[in-house]
């Protein structure tokens, strides 16, 4: 078969081949010249980018795309005085070929797009090279006779190509598929006989025997039968449980592992290894240490991690910004390096790998870290934290303050990074695929980001629960545990601070959000008897969400709201359970936000759990309750040996003898005022008791503490907030009752010392004792 | 002369009709699952043979009175390019053969949302036919409480302009 007999449409076909394989012949290129550059005396190397281009351009040749022949020509001609040795690589050579690796790329487009291989000559670009090759030619060759000696050079080898390229026309007319090898056993030049035996020895032939192409579309089509599939086999298997019927129950049985194994095959077929993105990066980081003068190596591991065609798409853009960040930010210019002591070529490290039914991708450099001192000063010039927060915050929680929109500690705005949108963006797009991403940095040493993602997008393992006999699923991925409250024990744990419910989780303030008020369901205020808190993780801050039951855990198709529906943004979608109906998925970040958790006055209790949490054991700090008094000062009171926050109605206290107290779950709860246990000459209390109808709503905080096993009420007027503060006072005791003086956001706040209140309590608790035994 | 033909259902008094080829289906009531936070108009959601479509209540649409007797409302399933909806009205009528001659546009005494959503009117022999504008009709107006939110969950997903 000739070329001419070839239909229109059988050309098409053809190109289309050609496209696809030179579209991957030069990705592997672009790896293959940086790693050159590294190694230039690789002559296998050589020999993969020089068989590259030369069946690039021979096949283009053969369609009649004679701007893109003409520049794979002069290419193709310095590399093959590369390869015999008489030119060296310099880095200058590598970016010409480099950049012909672009043009032609971009000419292939062209191509795709039109059938032509468009305008642009690349005059430029021919002419660099073919300078480079003669200019190089003279100087490392000496020959006196360059000029005519290259001209006939290339007359040779053009000749010699000649003779090569018509194999792999013919093949390829016939058969793309495994093409690559059989043109190059009839070659007659020695060079190609001997590179393509390497090739041959890699044993790809078998891969493209064993391997086929399939349209993805075919694969997004099975993968949606197959969802289906499981759908339709949830239900049948909730059918089953009803009916005790044995034979109909095997079937069942079969019909799960059948289905399980054919959900894990079809996946399967979907799987790319994360290489797909990560052999850009060598290209990249190379391009871009050069534009930064840095000299930047990278290493990956794990290249053969395979992920989800769709997660591999999704990862590419925030994986690259990340890249981009470490070369840009991370790495330090040789010469800094240098000066602190560390080789001047600076490591960027990729590692990828599955743990825990988890792909984890890591990205570590060993440059500058972050500079938290930066941050802190862009966090409070954005009024993200204030100055104290700024002062006590963990060095984690203030590394982690990048993930913030808007923030950057860039100092100039480049053309690669610091414009301030970023890293909020990379977390935002990484939560949209349900993953998650955490950094560690330490100063001087480099940063590493850790991103965790899901195997698969279509199907994911979810929870369902029920709030006013409304399922909703939750998945998986940002449950960190259930806690249930048992029937009358419901109240217990659940506390209001300033009008937000919280829970006390292993002595942490847990925010609580509860299901049925925040979408409006028609129970909204009935208290259930028993009462689960799921406890989510968004946006790495904990909240729990109370829900009345829990259902089982399954996995779940994620469908697709329409469009009037997607712009509510607690959900992440619907799915069908076992029983056919529709239950809708709950999108937590979207939750957390309506209830506004991550806002203001909530997320400062939220930043208190964070920073505590990555404490763990530290007994530097402690957790306080900022109050302020009366006249306005500020007294600390450290949570330690407080049992619970609690609320009254000033109508519900009353006077027994000489002390305000108020019936308290079956107990005299005394109370004391904060402000008269701090009075350096004691005059008389002030009355706490409601004196009129003005003030019987009024709201009285006291915050209880349990001394010899009775509850005490320290009465305090307002309860600003709740922070760590280092254990650590900043100054002497103002007066009797406080530990000393510590400055809290900014203000000078006393520390109230907790055991003045048993000293305080001791004696008249027995007076009190044998006055209530006696009435 | 030209002909369409155009699927009727009845919603309160009103006969109103849907061309056949914007509709899949016309199925009995089904199980809705609610989704709290829609727009009142959106009666939930339903599970059409594995796919899930959204369930519009023609008469809240329409602003007419809540449906009083006891007979389920019919789901007239519509499809409209890629989107799925399905529309709850009173009961089906015929598939009929409309004419041009008989058209005219909206009649002047419709009031409010109906206006918007009836693109025109056949003048049947016996009674009115109105064209419902099913495009108009499922695109509903987000409520107000979430606009805030989604804008910034919009800002914060648009990789093209950060990400370069």
């Amino acid at each position: 078969m000739t070329s001419e007999e070839n239909s229109l449409e059988g050309m098409e076909e053809v190109i289309l081949e050609f496209l696809v394989e030179s579209a991957e012949g030069l990705d592997q290129m672009d790896n293959d010249l940086v790693a050159l550059e590294a190694e230039p005396g690789n002559q296998e190397l050589l020999a993969n980018i020089f068989r590259t281009i030369h069946t690039i351009k021979g096949t283009c040749g053969f369609f009649g795309f004679s701007r893109l022949e003409k520049v794979s020509h002069v290419g193709e001609n310095l590399l093959s005085r590369l390869r015999d040795g008489e030119l060296a690589l310099t880095p200058e050579i590598a970016t010409a070929l480099l950049n012909m690796v672009d043009a032609v790329r971009e000419m292939l487009s062209k191509i795709e797009a039109s059938n032509s291989d468009g305008e642009e000559a690349y005059a430029a670009l021919v002419e660099t090279l073919t300078r480079l090759k003669d200019q190089e030619a003279t100087a490392t060759g000496g020959d006196a006779d360059a000029g005519p000696e290259t001209d006939s050079a290339k007359e040779g080898s053009e000749g010699a190509e000649a003779a090569a390229v018509q194999n792999p026309r013919q093949d390829g007319a016939r058969s793309k598929g495994n093409a690559p090898e059989s043109p190059a056993e009839k070659r007659s030049d020695s060079e190609s006989a001997a590179s393509d035996d390497k090739s041959a020895g890699r044993g790809s032939l078998s891969v493209a025997e064993s391997a086929i192409r399939v349209d993805v579309d075919v694969l997004d089509n099975l993968m949606n039968l197959v969802g289906e599939l499981v759908l339709a086999r949830n239900q049948i298997l909730a059918y089953s449980l009803a009916r005790q019927d044995p034979v109909f129950a095997n079937a069942c049985q079969r019909l799960n592992l059948i289905t399980s194994e054919l959900q894990q095959d079809v996946m399967k077929t979907r799987m790319q290894p994360i290489s797909n993105i990560w052999n850009k990066f060598p290209r990249v980081v190379r391009d871009l240490s050069r534009t930064c003068g840095k000299q930047v190596r990278v290493e990956m591991e794990g290249k053969d991690t395979e992920l989800d065609k769709s997660l591999i798409e999704a990862m590419k853009d925030p994986l690259t910004h990340l890249i981009r960040n470490a070369v840009d930010h991370g790495i330090e210019p040789p010469d800094t390096r240098l000066a602190n002591g560390k080789p001047a070529e600076g490591r960027i490290l990729l590692n990828a790998y599955h743990a825990g039914g988890q792909v984890i991708i890591e990205i570590s450099d060993d440059g500058a870290g972050i500079d938290l001192d930066a941050v802190r000063k862009k966090a409070t010039g954005m009024s993200l934290i204030t100055s104290a927060q700024a002062s006590q915050m963990h060095e984690g929680d203030l590394a982690r303050l990048i993930f913030a929109p808007g923030m950057t500690t860039s100092k100039k705005v480049t053309n690669i990074s610091g414009r301030g949108v970023g890293m909020d963006v990379v977390r935002a797009n990484l939560e949209k695929i349900g993953g998650f991403i955490e950094l560690d940095s330490v100063r001087g040493r480099g940063s590493t980001f850790r991103i965790q993602l899901p195997l698969t997008l279509a199907i994911v393992p979810a929870l369902l629960v029920c709030s006013a006999d409304e399922r909703f699923a939750i998945p998986q991925g940002s449950i960190l545990e259930l806690i249930r409250l048992h029937p009358g024990n419901s109240e217990k744990g659940i506390e209001t601070i300033q009008g937000v419910p919280v829970f006390r989780l292993r002595g942490k303030l847990l925010p609580l959000v509860y299901l049925n008020a925040e979408l409006e369901l028609d129970d909204a205020g009935r208290q259930a008897d028993a009462m689960n808190i799921v406890v989510l993780q968004a946006d790495q801050k904990k909240f729990g969400l109370i829900v009345d039951t829990v259902e089982d855990s399954t996995e779940i198709v994620v469908k697709p709201l329409s469009n009037v529906l997607k712009a509510i943004p607690v959900y992440a979608g619907a799915t069908i359970t076992g029983n056919g109906k529709v239950a809708l998925i709950l999108d937590v970040l979207g939750l957390a936000q309506r209830a506004r958790l991550l806002s203001e006055h909530q997320e400062r209790f939220l930043d208190v759990n964070a920073t505590s949490a990555v404490l763990g054991e530290d007994d530097e700090r402690q957790p306080l309750i900022i109050t302020s008094g009366k006249d306005g000062g500020r007294i600390a009171i450290p949570v330690e040996s407080v049992v619970r926050l609690e609320e009254f109605k000033r109508a519900t206290l009353e006077q027994a003898g000489t002390r305000t107290v108020v019936q308290y779950r079956g107990k005299v709860l005394p109370l004391v005022n904060l402000t008269d246990l701090l009075q350096e000459r004691r005059r008389k209390p002030r009355p706490m008791t409601s004196d009129g109808p003005d003030t019987a709503d009024e709201i009285v905080h006291a915050i209880v503490y349990s001394i010899d096993g009775n509850p005490i009420g320290l009465v305090v007027d307002r309860i600003l907030d709740i922070l760590e503060h280092s254990k650590n006072m900043q100054g002497p005791p103002t007066r009797k009752g406080t530990l000393g003086t510590i400055v809290t956001q900014g203000q000078v706040t006393e520390v109230f010392d907790a055991t003045s209140l048993q000293r305080e309590f001791a004696a008249p608790r027995q007076r009190k004792r044998a006055a209530s035994a006696g009435g | 002369m030209d002909t369409r033909q155009v699927c009727t259902f009845l919603v309160d008094d009103l006969l109103l009709g849907v061309e056949t080829n914007q509709v899949r289906e016309v199925l009995r009531f089904q199980e809705i699952t609610r989704v709290p936070l829609a727009p009142a108009a959106v009666t939930g959601l339903m599970n059409l043979r594995g796919e899930i479509v959204t369930v519009i209540d023609l008469r809240t649409r329409l602003e007419l009175p809540r449906r009083e007797d006891d007979r389920p409302p019919m789901n007239v399933v519509t499809r409209i390019g890629d989107a799925t909806v399905s529309l709850l009205v009173d009961e089906i009528g015929d598939v009929i053969e409309v004419t041009k001659d008989l058209y005219e546009p909206a009649p002047e005494h419709l009031s409010g949302v109906a206006r918007e959503l009836i693109q025109g009117t056949y003048k049947l022999e016996e009674r009115l036919l109105l064209m419902l504008d099913v495009e108009k009709t499922v695109e509903l107006d987000k409520p107000a409480s979430f606009t805030a939110g989604v804008q910034t969950a919009q800002k914060s997903t648009l990789p093209e302009t950060s990400l370069q």
